[in-house]
C-alpha cells in the first residue's frame, strides 16, 4: 500500500510541475480576421496562389461541414468551440532570404534553441544556405505556423526522385498528383473535423516516392502551433508508388498559452503494389495547466490506403501530450497480402483526455494486421483505446492481432478499451485481448530491493510495460519518445 | 446514410404499440402512473434505430415488416408445446401466449401470480424495449425466497402458440427476490411457433450472502422476435450465476444488466449462441462492479452458420470505489459458412486503479489442424466437426452446475446440430 500512496504523491508533484517546452514566441504574423465563412476560404485559397479546382474542392467541403453535426461519440468533455472564434490563416511575414544566422530572427533561433534543434538544422530550418557537401541525415520540412518555412534536403531527394515539399508547394509544382490523391483516402466529406480540414488548410507536407525507389533517409516535420487562438489544419499527403518505401517521422511541441486551441490536421498515405509506409507520430502538444485550463484540442484524422498488393502501412505514435486527443490512425486493406500496423502508446496526466485508437479493414485476401496499444492514464486523466478491425467479405484468410493493454496510476483516473471486431469471412483468424491493471506492488518491491529508487523503478516497468511499441521507433524517435515518456510522468518516473 | 426510412417505420411501429396502450390502458394492473411515464419514453424515443449505439449491431427493421394483433386468449391449446418442454422435477410457472395459466402450473409459497411485477432495478427511461415492457405489461409472477431458505429449482416457461397465424406481442414482467442467504435456481425456458414477439422483463434482486443460478434456454420458433432484458442487482456477498442458450428466434437480443453493488459479490454472464439460416441472435451484458472486492466472469461462445449473424457486446465497468476488482470476460465465435457474420465490441470503462480486469476475443473456423487429427485417427468429416463444435461449447457449458439444467441444455445443443446436418 505504501508503494501506491508514494506513486500518488510523485505523480502529483509529478503534474504541479510545468510544461517543459511551454514558451511563446513574438514574431509579426500576418493573420486573416477571425471567422470562417466562404470569403476566409477564397482568401487562403488565393494566398496560397491555388488553382481554381482547389478552391472548388474547398467550398464543397465547407458545405458538407456545415451540414455536419461535431461527433460526441468519444469520451471526451469539452466546452463547445466557437469556430468563428478562430484565425483560420496566419503566415510569417516574408523577408529577404538572410545570409547568416546572424540576420535571422533572433526570436526564430530561440524556440529551435528551446526545441532543442542541432545549429546547423537551425540554420537550415531558417533559410541559411548550408555549405557545400554538409548534408546531415534527417530531412526537415519545418511547419511554423502555417506555411512552411523551411524544406530542406531537397536537393540529396531529388536526386533519388523523391518529392518531399509543403503541401502548397505541391500543389503549384506537381497539380496533377495533388489533384490525384487529396482526397481520395479521406473524403472532403469523411468526418466533421476532415471536412474543416479540406475547407481551411493551409500547409502540411506532400511526399511523393516513385516507383521503386526507397527514400534515402528519413523524412521528418516538427509541427508548432504559434500565433495565439489560430488553429492549425496540417494536411499531409503521402504516395508511394510500386516497390517504394519511406519512413516519415512527425514530431510536436507547442508553447504554453492560456486559451485552448484547436488542432484538426489530415493526413492521407497511399501505397502501391509492395510499397510500404512508416509513419511514426511524438505528439507532445500543451497539455494545460494542472487544473486543465488551456492545453491543445488535438482532433486528427489519419488514414492510409494499401491499394497495391503486399503494401505495408505502419503506424506509431507516442501521445504524451494535447488537452483533447482524438485520434485513428486507420488502415483501409485493399491491396491482397497487404499489412497494416499501428502502435501506440497514449499517456494521460492532470486532466488530459485521448480518445484514441485505429480501424483496420481488411478488404483484399491474406491481409494482416497488428495493434498494439498502451495506455497509461494519470492524475484525474481519462484515456480511451477505440479500434475497429472489420474483416469483409472477400478478405480471404485476413488474419487481426490485438493487444491493448492499460495501466492505472492514482485513484482519479479513467481508463477504457472499446474495441468493435467485425467479420464477415469464416476463413478470417481474429484474435483480441486486453487487460487493464495498476503497477504491481510485487514488481516495484523487486525493483526497489535491488537498490532502484522509487522513480526509477516505476519509470522502468512504465518503459518495459511501452517496449513493444517504443521498439518500432526509428532510433532518433525512441530516445526523444522515452525522455517524453519520463517527463510526462514526472516525478514518478525516472 | 439512410436512417430515415426505417426510422420512421420503427415510428409507426411505436405508434401501434401506443395505439394499444391507448385501448387497453384503463384495464392494466398496478401504477397507473409508471405506466404513463414509460409511454412518454416510448413516446419520444420510439424503438432503437441504427444511429444509438446500444443497438448498432441489431437492427429491429424486420419487427415493422409485422402488424401485431389483439391477443386471442380463450381455450388456447398448449398441450403439444408442454410436451416439447425438457423434463426437469421442480415445480413449473407456465406461460401461454404470455398470459399465466395456473391450470399448467404448480402453486408454490414463495410465487405470487396474477399480474406483472415490476420490481426495481429496471430502467424503462433509459431502456426503450423495458419501456415498451413496462408500458404494455399485462401478466407476470412474482418469486421470493425468505430469509436462509434454499428454495430450490424453479421452471419458468413461455410457451407461444402462433395463435393461428395470428402474429401477437406479449411483454411478460416478473421479478426475483432472494433474501439474505436464500439460494434458487431458476430456469426460464421460452419455445413456440410462428410469428410472435416476447418481450420479456426480469429483474432481479440477489441480498446479502444470496445465491440465485438463472439458467435460460431459448428455443423459440425462428420467426419469432425475443428481445429479452435482465436487470440484477447483487449485495455483498451474493451470486448471480447466469447462463443462457440460445438456438431460437429470427431476431433475438437478450441483455443483462448486472450490477455488483456490495463487496465480495459474483456475476458469471455466460452464454452459447447456435445460429443457422438467416436468424439473428445478440448478447448483450453490462456488469457494473460499483463495490470493492468483486469479481465477474464471462464465457460467451457463438456458432454461426448459414447466413446468420452473431453479435457480441459486453461491458464492463468499474467504478472508482470498486477497489480490487477482478474482472474477466472471454467471447469466442466460431464461423461454419462462408455467408455468416460476428459482429462483437467486449468494452471496459475502468475508474478505479488497483483492478484486475481483461477480456479476450477470438473469431474464426474450425481449426484444420484439429480437424486433419480426428480424421487422420479414422473419425468421418461430419462427426469430426460435430465434436470439435462440441468442445468449443462446453468451456462456457461446463459452468452450468445444475445437473437437470445442463441436461436440458445438451439435448437442445444436440438437437441443433441434428437439424444442421
Amino acid at each position: 500500500m505504501t508503494a501506491v500512496a508514494e506513486t500518488l504523491d510523485a505523480v502529483q508533484s509529478a503534474t504541479e510541475g510545468g510544461y517543459k517546452w511551454g514558451f511563446s514566441t513574438e514574431i509579426e504574423m500576418d493573420m486573416a480576421p477571425k471567422g470562417l465563412n466562404e470569403d476566409i476560404i477564397r482568401l487562403i485559397s488565393s494566398r496560397k496562389e491555388e488553382p481554381q479546382w482547389l478552391l472548388d474542392w474547398r467550398l464543397k467541403a465547407y458545405a458538407a461541414w456545415l451540414k455536419m453535426e461535431e461527433p460526441h461519440w468519444a469520451m471526451i468533455h469539452h466546452p463547445p468551440i466557437d469556430y468563428q472564434d478562430l484565425h483560420y490563416y496566419a503566415a510569417p511575414k516574408k523577408k529577404a532570404g538572410p545570409k547568416s544566422l546572424d540576420e535571422v530572427d533572433p526570436e526564430l533561433l530561440k524556440m529551435y534553441e528551446k526545441l532543442g534543434i542541432p545549429l546547423k538544422e537551425r540554420a537550415i530550418l531558417a533559410g541559411v544556405e548550408l555549405p557545400e557537401g554538409e548534408a546531415p541525415q534527417v530531412a526537415i520540412d519545418a511547419v511554423f505556423d502555417s506555411v512552411s518555412v523551411a524544406t530542406t534536403f531537397k536537393a540529396t531527394l531529388a536526386k533519388a526522385g523523391v518529392i518531399f515539399c509543403p503541401i502548397s508547394e505541391a500543389v503549384r509544382d506537381h497539380p496533377e498528383l495533388v489533384r490525384q490523391y487529396i482526397g481520395s483516402v479521406i473524403p472532403a466529406g469523411d468526418n466533421y473535423f476532415a471536412a474543416l480540414n479540406s475547407a481551411v488548410f493551409t500547409d502540411g507536407s506532400f511526399v511523393f516516392i516513385p516507383k521503386g525507389v526507397r527514400c534515402p533517409m528519413e523524412l521528418s516535420t516538427y509541427f508548432r502551433i504559434n500565433a495565439r487562438n489560430t488553429g492549425q489544419f496540417e494536411r499531409t499527403l503521402i504516395i508511394v508508388e510500386d516497390g517504394g518505401s519511406v519512413s516519415y517521422l512527425e514530431g510536436c511541441t507547442a508553447p504554453q498559452r492560456d486559451e485552448n486551441q484547436l488542432h484538426a490536421a489530415v493526413v492521407e498515405l497511399v501505397a502501391m503494389n509492395d510499397a510500404s509506409i512508416k509513419y511514426s507520430t511524438v505528439q507532445n502538444w500543451y497539455p494545460g495547466d494542472a487544473e486543465g485550463r488551456g492545453g491543445i484540442y488535438n482532433f486528427v484524422t489519419k488514414r492510409g490506403i494499401c491499394k497495391g498488393a503486399n503494401s505495408k502501412i505502419s503506424w506509431t505514435q507516442v501521445e504524451t501530450g494535447s488537452a483533447i486527443t482524438w485520434k485513428y490512425p486507420s488502415c483501409i486493406l485493399q491491396g491482397d497480402g497487404s499489412v497494416g500496423e499501428f502502435y501506440s502508446v497514449a499517456v494521460t496526466t492532470n486532466h488530459q483526455q485521448a480518445d484514441t485508437g485505429t480501424k483496420m479493414i481488411h478488404i483484399g485476401r491474406n491481409t494482416r494486421s497488428t495493434i498494439v496499444s498502451k495506455g497509461i492514464s494519470a492524475g484525474k486523466s481519462n484515456n480511451t483505446y477505440r479500434g475497429k478491425v472489420s474483416v469483409l467479405k472477400g478478405a480471404e484468410n485476413a488474419r487481426n492481432f490485438t493487444q491493448c493493454d492499460s495501466l492505472l496510476i492514482g485513484d482519479q483516473c479513467g481508463a477504457h478499451t472499446v474495441p468493435y471486431i467485425e467479420s464477415r469471412n469464416p476463413t478470417a483468424k481474429l484474435e483480441h485481448e486486453a487487460t487493464t491493471s495498476k503497477i504491481s506492488d510485487d514488481q516495484l518491491f523487486y525493483c526497489r530491493s535491488r537498490g532502484l529508487s522509487q522513480e526509477d523503478a516505476v519509470g522502468m516497468i512504465v518503459n518495459g510495460f511501452c517496449r513493444d511499441v517504443l521498439k518500432e521507433l526509428p532510433m532518433e524517435f525512441a530516445v526523444e519518445a522515452q525522455k517524453l515518456l519520463a517527463v510526462s510522468l514526472e516525478g514518478s518516473v525516472g | 446514410m439512410s436512417a430515415s426510412v426505417p426510422t420512421t417505420r420503427l415510428q409507426a411501429t411505436a405508434d401501434a404499440f401506443l395505439t394499444r396502450f391507448a385501448g387497453i390502458k384503463a384495464s392494466l394492473p398496478g401504477d397507473k402512473s409508471l405506466r404513463e411515464r414509460a409511454a412518454a419514453t416510448v413516446r419520444s424515443k420510439g424503438l432503437p434505430g441504427p444511429r444509438e449505439e446500444a443497438w448498432r449491431y441489431t437492427q429491429l427493421r424486420p419487427l415493422t415488416d409485422v402488424t401485431f394483433e389483439t391477443p386471442l386468449h380463450a381455450d388456447v391449446d398448449a398441450q403439444a408445446l408442454l410436451g416439447r418442454l425438457p423434463e426437469i422435477a421442480a415445480p413449473h410457472l407456465v406461460f401461454v401466449d404470455g398470459r399465466f395459466r395456473a391450470d399448467l402450473s404448480t402453486a408454490s409459497s414463495m410465487v405470487r401470480t396474477g399480474a406483472p411485477s415490476f420490481g426495481s432495478g429496471a430502467r424503462p427511461d433509459f431502456d426503450p424495449m423495458v419501456a415498451l415492457n413496462t408500458m404494455l405489461a399485462e401478466d407476470g409472477v412474482a418469486i421470493s425466497v425468505p430469509h436462509d431458505v434454499d428454495g430450490g429449482t424453479i421452471v419458468l416457461a413461455s410457451l407461444a402458440t402462433g395463435q393461428n397465424g395470428r402474429a401477437i406481442a406479449f411483454h411478460p414482467r416478473h421479478s426475483v427476490n432472494l433474501a439474505d442467504g436464500a439460494k434458487l435456481t431458476l430456469i426460464e425456458i421460452g419455445l413456440g411457433d410462428g410469428v410472435y414477439f416476447h418481450n420479456p422483463v426480469v429483474t432481479v434482486s440477489v441480498a446479502h450472502g444470496a445465491s440465485l443460478t438463472h439458467l435460460r434456454l431459448q428455443t423459440e420458433s425462428e420467426q419469432a422476435f425475443v428481445l429479452s432484458t435482465v436487470y440484477a442487482d447483487v449485495a455483498s456477498d451474493g451470486t448471480y450465476d447466469s447462463f443462457q442458450l440460445a438456438t431460437g428466434g429470427r431476431l433475438a437480443r437478450a441483455e443483462i444488466h448486472a450490477t455488483l453493488s456490495g463487496p465480495n459479490a459474483i456475476a458469471h454472464l455466460n452464454a452459447a449462441q447456435l445460429l443457422a439460416g438467416s436468424q439473428h441472435a445478440d448478447f448483450t451484458t453490462i456488469v457494473s462492479h460499483d463495490a470493492p472486492n468483486c469479481a465477474s466472469r464471462q464465457t460467451v461462445k457463438t456458432v454461426l452458420t448459414g447466413k446468420s449473424r452473431g453479435v457480441f457486446q459486453g461491458k464492463i465497468e468499474v467504478a472508482r470505489a470498486a477497489q480490487k476488482t477482478d474482472g474477466y470476460q472471454m467471447n469466442q465465435a466460431l464461423l461454419l459458412s462462408p455467408d455468416a457474420e460476428m459482429d462483437s465490441k467486449p468494452q471496459l470503462e475502468i475508474y478505479a486503479d488497483d483492478v484486475k480486469c481483461s477480456h479476450g476475443a477470438t473469431v474464426g473456423e474450425l481449426d484444420a489442424e484439429q480437424l486433419f487429427y480426428l480424421r487422420s485417427r479414422g473419425v468421418p468429416e461430419a462427426e469430426a466437426r460435430a465434436m470439435l463444435v462440441r468442445a468449443f461449447l462446453d468451456e462456457a457449458l461446463e459452468a452450468i452446475t445444475h445437473e437437470a439444467g445442463r441436461a436440458a441444455m445438451e439435448t437442445a445443443i444436440a438437437h441443433w446440430w441434428d437439424r444442421q446436418a
